[in-house]
């Protein structure tokens, strides 16, 4: 295609071209991104509009490729610790204990006590922390400009108490074969106790302003509603599946760690809207607040490092698979090892991939508005989806 | 203060009161983007502008310096004409809206005694600019931002002339002065006080006419990424902003007129009284700005033609009412 | 039906007004933020921060690092950014087998030479790259002797990347002098 008048070439990319078989005289082939204020990143959807109505929408990935799956064959076990931090910046700890669980599982190494209720904390912490932004950046996406703001007064403290103990401030490489880099000190339990008590208002500020808020129940109620069934098919994980009332938890239903020993909740939403997945990730930080107070006064002394932890791991040959509960789902990392001092594969799977799969299928006939709405609920970060 | 209506000429009374009112636009758009700033800043804990001049009160002036140094760029495919026409047309109507505003007892341009009418067929004027400068950019996303502005506008005009209507059957009259004139400097004897709902609905009215958050669904940036004005840059947005900031000025002083008694004040009443009440209506419209999410494009018109097109005709009946026994 | 309806509309306008009441409490309170550069942040509040890495010198002679040149964190970096480079010198009562000591070699770990007699290891060059580093500290941890930590430099900033490639010795030597120059003035 090409305008003469205009001097255009309207063709687009491959991507576009694959897009519109039949553009009709009524619909508009609309480009929302890569560079979009609420596709958070470099993401980019295609949608077919008639009106504001999405007829057909399609995510178009891999903006932000780094081949992290690649790299983690051509380094040995431990230099591709660091890597697990930037795959989600958002939870990096998260990753950091799938990648570092794994290994230990293929090793069959044993890890402290201490060293797993300090990954019980700071990975609790580090999800508070994701869901501050994710909140924060959902109502920023809906035009109210000022919980942001808010967000990032509370994830300030966060990262002043994971700083104390990883040293970074985002993109964490806290925790090693067999325990954490680092020991936590008295002022770092200190810090946490008082951050758990200063939070708790803060969390009854936010319902006030933003939850109860009659704007933001009407943008959000009964929009991308999602069904069982969908879930199922694109095997959605985290509080998207919460937030549709199922009760699964990697941390409850593969317990790892020191999970099984700590009392809380699972919270579920049956309205299976934005608002379920709303309310699952306000009461989540809640229940991290409750698991973090738990395991701080449970912590028992010992070596943050297990002792036998090998400064460069030779797992032996096998394949092992480790789940974790991420703030956006279940995070796996499958590992072969051949033996050698470099894994022979490393596959890692993202909960925001399978949850941004579903949205061609939620979006269609929603408002385009809606659709930023529902983009914005499933919590999605980019570099997790395109590794 | 200049006493206007003692200038002999008719004519150079309207020349002196224009260069007054673009003075007065300039300088207020100077100081509304500085107040925006720092009213959103403190609300999230920020100071704000700090580093240009002190406590950065200097910024709006940098900003407006960097806005008119800016190259103006004619996007591909555009049609320069309209394109360039729109921010024109919507800045120029704010201009002739400030002319039969009485800004103190014998501060006003033009006493006409359709005042009223006048300030409200100017302001219809930008829904137009909009449009075109929307349909001429050639960019989906203004195309979208133009569509939603012209049915919101629409929408809104109704309410906004229907909550007028109680304020005109009370005073009888059309002409802002005396209208004014009809409400006594203390608080009691002010319209708001028997019209409380009219003002309301005027007020919301006013938030959707000059598309400003939780309504600002025309340049909803994290849906449409700027709307209308998402390809003009320079002066060409430059424009529209001030026209925005103008058309804000006209609602609140349009409220505090035919609500707060104007320039009347409890004590020296005076132009003073009038802007006081005028930036403490801004200052709202700032205030509700950075607290709310924004509403969605068929809920803003369902508010508009379910709640408060009914309500304002309840409210004229029950005034019409009123006034005739 | 009505009744409901008109509750419904009560509370939202109530919610809106809650609102408007938290964030004007905001308003007034103080601000939070930090004003860089005329406010930094407390050097107490950055215990356990990672900055680029630098050397930790011998106890005796704070002009020479603790290294031994094995090369473990050139060889652990992920990101390939440190440079070491070592040469044995003989001690000067071995002066007679000068063989071994003149050699400049490159550290390579795997190479089998018969060990010298008496000799010692002096760093010549300890370079980093600090544009690669991902700061994960694997070097910092598994040094064998101690001689890497994490400096507390947070506002590192320039133009070019070739001011993040550091000399580490010639750091180490900057601040052997400054804390010299401070014990001299302390001792006055």
């Amino acid at each position: 295609m090409f305008d003469l008048e205009l001097g255009l070439d309207l063709s687009g990319d491959f991507y576009t071209r694959h897009f519109q078989p039949t553009p009709s005289e009524d619909t508009l082939i609309l480009n929302m991104g890569p560079q979009h204020p609420s596709t958070h990143g470099v993401l980019r959807v295609i949608l077919e509009i008639d009106g504001e109505y999405i007829l057909r929408a399609e995510p178009v990935l891999g903006y932000i490729h780094r081949m992290q799956e690649k790299m983690g064959e051509v380094k040995r076990y431990e230099q591709y610790l660091p890597n697990m931090g930037r795959v989600d910046y958002l939870h990096a700890l998260a990753w950091n204990w799938a990648y570092v669980g794994a290994v230990e599982r293929l090793m069959g190494l044993e890890v402290p006590k201490r060293a797993e209720y300090i990954r019980v904390i700071t990975c609790e912490l580090n999800r508070i922390n994701s869901h501050l932004l994710w909140w924060g950046a959902y109502l920023l996406d809906l035009g109210a400009f000022t919980p942001i703001m808010y967000a990032f007064q509370d994830r300030e403290i966060v990262m002043d108490i994971l700083q104390r103990v990883s040293g970074s401030r985002l993109t964490y490489c806290y925790y090693r074969f067999g325990g954490v880099s680092q020991d936590i000190d008295d002022i770092f339990i200190e810090k946490t106790k008082e951050f758990c008590a200063y939070l708790k208002p803060r969390l009854k500020m936010y319902k006030d302003l933003v939850t109860d808020n009659i704007i933001l129940r009407k943008r959000v109620e009964d929009i991308g509603i999602i069904e069982e069934e969908t879930l199922r098919k694109y095997g959605a994980t985290g509080p998207v599946l919460r937030g549709s009332g199922i009760k699964y938890d990697v941390r409850r239903k593969e317990p790892y760690s020191v999970y099984s020993e700590l009392d809380f909740e699972i919270p579920t939403a049956s309205s299976k809207d934005a608002l379920g997945r709303y309310l699952v990730r306000m009461q989540e930080i809640e229940e991290s607040l409750k698991i973090i107070e738990q395991a701080l006064e449970k912590i028992p002394p010992g070596p943050h490092i297990s002792p036998q932890a090998p400064r460069r791991p030779k797992p032996p040959r096998g394949e092992v698979y480790f789940a974790v509960e991420g703030a956006r789902g279940e995070i796996g990392v499958n590992l072969v090892s051949d033996g050698s001092a470099y894994p022979y594969r490393v596959k890692l799977r993202s909960p925001s991939f399978s949850n941004l799969s579903m949205f061609p299928e939620i979006a269609k006939g929603t408002l385009l508005a809606d659709a930023v709405s529902i983009l914005g609920s499933l919590d999605l970060v980019i570099p997790e989806i395109d590794r | 203060m200049i006493d206007l209506s003692t200038i002999p000429s008719p004519l150079v009374q309207i020349v002196i009161g224009l260069i007054g009112v673009l003075a007065f636009v300039g300088l207020n758009g100077l100081v509304c983007v500085y107040l925006e700033r720092k009213v959103a800043g403190h609300i999230q804990r920020r100071p704000g502008p700090f580093e240009v001049g002190p406590h950065g009160i200097l910024q709006p002036l940098a900003d407006a310096v960097k806005l008119v140094a800016k190259q103006m760029i004619t996007p591909k495919g555009a049609d320069p004409i309209l394109y360039w026409a729109a921010p024109l047309i919507s800045f120029a109507p704010a201009i002739a809206c400030f002319l039969p505003l009485p800004f103190g007892p014998k501060l006003q341009n033009v006493s006409i005694n359709v005042g009223l009418i006048l300030i409200l067929a100017f302001s219809s004027l930008n829904v137009l600019a909009l449009c075109l400068a929307g349909w001429s950019s050639q960019n989906k996303w203004s195309l979208l931002g133009a569509a939603r502005d012209i049915a919101q506008s629409v929408a809104y005009e109704i309410p906004l002339l229907l909550s007028l209507l109680p304020i005109i059957l009370l005073t009888g009259s059309l002409n802002l002065a005396e209208i004014t004139q009809t409400q006594g400097p203390w608080p009691w004897q002010w319209l708001v006080v028997k019209q409380p709902l009219a003002f309301i609905i005027f007020f919301v009215c006013v938030f959707a006419e000059t598309n400003r958050a939780p309504f600002d669904l025309p340049e909803a940036e994290s849906e449409l990424t700027a709307g209308f004005h998402t390809e003009y840059s320079g002066m060409g947005f430059g424009l529209f902003f001030l026209a925005e900031y103008s058309y804000m000025v006209v609602g609140c002083a349009l409220a505090s007129i035919l609500f707060l008694g104007g320039y009347q004040g409890p004590v020296a009443s005076g132009w003073w009284w009038f802007l006081l009440k005028v930036y403490a209506l801004l200052l709202v419209m700032m205030w509700v700005r950075w607290t709310y999410p924004r509403v969605r494009f068929d809920q803003l018109l369902n508010l508009a033609w379910k709640w408060f097109i009914p309500l304002s005709l309840l409210n004229i009946l029950i005034t019409a009412l009123v006034v005739k026994l | 039906m009505i009744g409901s309806k008109l509750k419904e509309t009560f509370d939202g306008v109530v919610s809106l007004l809650i609102g408007l009441k938290i964030t004007f409490k905001n308003f007034l309170k103080p601000n939070l933020t930090v004003h860089y550069p005329r406010k930094t942040v407390k050097p107490e509040e950055l215990t356990g921060y990672r900055g680029h890495i630098e050397l930790v010198p011998k106890p005796e002679n704070p002009f020479v690092p603790r290294c031994i040149g094995c090369g473990l964190c050139r060889d652990i970096c992920p990101s390939g950014c440190i440079e070491v480079r070592s040469k044995r010198i003989a001690e000067e009562k071995e002066i007679h087998t000068p063989h071994f000591g003149l050699q400049d070699t490159p550290l390579d770990l795997t190479r089998k030479v018969a060990p010298p007699q008496k000799t010692k290891i002096e760093i010549v060059s300890f370079e980093l790259n600090y544009n690669y580093c991902s700061l994960c500290g694997l070097c910092v941890q598994n040094c064998p002797a101690g001689s890497l930590r994490f400096s507390k430099d947070i506002y590192l900033a320039s133009f070019s990347s070739r001011d993040f490639e550091f000399d580490l010795l010639k750091r180490l030597e900057k601040q052997a002098q400054a804390r010299l120059k401070e014990e001299e003035e302390w001792t006055k």
